[in-house]
């Protein structure tokens, strides 16, 4: 069975700027609108703009809706403040990662759960799912927000000129309600680039307008549109992961060396939350037998490590590459992989990755690649 | 995007220049380059190499993919482009030109070249 692809408020506005357009989970998304490799630099020089609609949205509200939260999700919600945002994720039983989410408290009792476009439906099943019991609405928000990101070292200056909120006030990871070229807006200083930046929830009859006046406040300074290929080389830099490739349900936080987003300390319903058996375990394991450990690495020459390629070392397979693209900010093919623990050691010498049969030489590095000047 | 009157392409999307003493230039077009993105990285045949007529001669890898390099002909490799390896964004700024990929003596060619009118209706149909 084939389905069309669904499109955000904004396709006719990303094919009338010449968009190259891809399916990304079931959405017709722009992938670039002119060369990645300038969208890329763009980011991290002045500003790029994103149409980010595909992410889902589910607003959890109701008396005990952070006890459903801190239940459902591994996180500790409830010490997440009003206005204030939390990388969390959502596990299986068995501790394997459904998705990474991050969670915006909107209210007392109103917050907002992002789920990457893929995994809504699942994240949405199993919170509702898991609300069994508690005094609290799921709600499938998808419909109800487009989602604009502006990213890059010019973002705030550039939102600025189109918003009264209090940009200097609102730190990284928090959001408040407020207005963008005169239409409601929730702004969050939240991104996936490695950028300073925000990201607009709107009403999708709002996306238009938003995206044109931000589009003209940033025409001095250098924003350009961006698509979904230059994200992905954005996040690489920065050593963020991507569900699908350091994520899986194959794994759980522990595993993909995000550990420290589980808390075992949670206040509510006695400490209980899904996974937590697993996650127990997995913690000790990771602890005393890592199998294997994420790490970076980067190319000595200029072959493209890509998802699923073996790592090697003297001649034994040692780990796999998650994530590889030519990184635009080093010059150079840089590449996430799991690799025994063993060979995990930033600097270890003779690894190399198998492209097409040939062992290409990769030093280990430590994760991120970049980290932006503050 | 306008292709080039005077050369000749194939199915697999290269092209090919009206061969000089015997010695024919190969690149891929426009159509290929916006398709692949930013080239980052072009494995070219070398110089004394034999290619063969639709078979693959080397591989052109973008940010997001790669792509094998088919050969539109069959002869001896004269000259390989060391500004496209050195700088494989050629490919993208210039296929045409500066970008162009290999020269090859040709000993044999298909008979199912397209000429510059017949490749745009095809690529158009892409």
């Amino acid at each position: 069975m084939t389905t069309a692809p669904r499109l955000t408020a904004l396709d006719a506005l990303h094919r009338s700027l010449g968009a190259t357009m891809t399916d990304f989970a079931g959405w017709d998304m722009p992938l670039r609108y002119g060369s990645e490799r300038d969208e890329h630099n763009a980011v991290r020089t002045k500003a790029g703009l994103f149409d980010l609609s595909h992410m889902g949205e589910i607003t959890v509200t109701g008396p005990q809706a952070v006890d459903l939260l801190d239940y459902a999700l591994v996180g500790n919600i409830s010490t997440v403040g009003n206005g204030r945002a939390r990388y969390t994720m959502i596990c299986r039983e068995d501790g394997g990662i459904l998705d990474d989410l991050i969670v915006y408290r909107l209210g007392e009792t109103e917050y907002m759960v992002v789920a990457n476009a893929s995994n809504a439906q699942v994240v949405l099943d199993a919170l509702t799912e898991r609300a069994a019991g508690f005094d609290a609405e799921v709600r499938d928000d998808r419909d109800a927000y487009a989602l604009i990101a502006v990213q890059g070292p010019e973002s705030p200056g550039i939102l600025k000129s189109l918003t009264d909120a209090d940009l200097d006030g609102l730190k990284y990871y928090a959001g408040l309600p407020g207005t963008v070229a005169g239409v409601p807006a929730l702004i969050a200083r939240t991104g996936y680039t490695g950028e300073d930046g925000f990201e607009l929830f709107l009403k999708p009859e709002h996306a238009e307008g938003v995206w044109k006046a931000l589009t003209e406040a940033g025409e001095g300074v250098g924003l350009i549109p961006c698509g979904l290929s230059c994200r992905d080389t954005l996040r690489l830099e920065a050593g963020m992961p991507l569900y699908g490739h350091e994520l899986t349900t194959a794994l759980t936080p522990f595993d993909a060396g995000l550990g420290r987003v589980v808390k075992f300390e949670k206040t509510t319903n006695e400490g209980r939350f899904v996974g937590r058996e697993a996650l127990e375990k997995a913690a000790e394991r990771a602890e005393t037998a890592p199998p294997r450990k994420l790490v970076g690495l980067i190319a000595e020459g200029r072959r493209v490590p890509r998802a699923g390629f073996q790592v090697v070392k003297d001649g034994e397979v040692i780990g796999e590459v998650t994530s590889g693209a030519p990184s635009p900010t080093l010059g150079k093919p840089i590449a996430m992989a799991y690799v025994d623990a063993a060979h995990a050691e930033p600097g270890t010498q003779g690894v190399g990755v198998d492209i097409r049969g040939t062992h290409e030489p990769y030093e280990v590095v430590a994760l991120p690649f970049y980290k932006r000047q503050k | 995007m306008s292709n080039p009157n005077e050369l000749r392409y194939t199915k697999e999307h290269e092209w090919l220049s009206a061969a000089e003493d015997g010695v024919a230039t190969v690149g891929i077009t426009e159509f290929a380059a916006n398709a692949l993105g930013d080239v980052v990285y072009a494995q070219l045949p070398e110089v004394g190499d034999t290619v063969t007529a639709g078979e693959t001669c080397g591989e052109l890898e973008s940010t997001k993919s790669v792509s094998d390099l088919y050969s539109p002909v069959t002869g001896e490799v004269v000259e390989a482009n060391q500004d496209v390896v050195d700088d494989p964004s050629l490919v993208n700024t210039a296929p045409f030109e500066g970008g162009w990929l290999f020269k090859v003596r040709v000993t044999g060619e298909p008979d199912d070249l397209l000429d510059a009118d017949a490749y745009t209706a095809f690529s158009a149909g892409n």
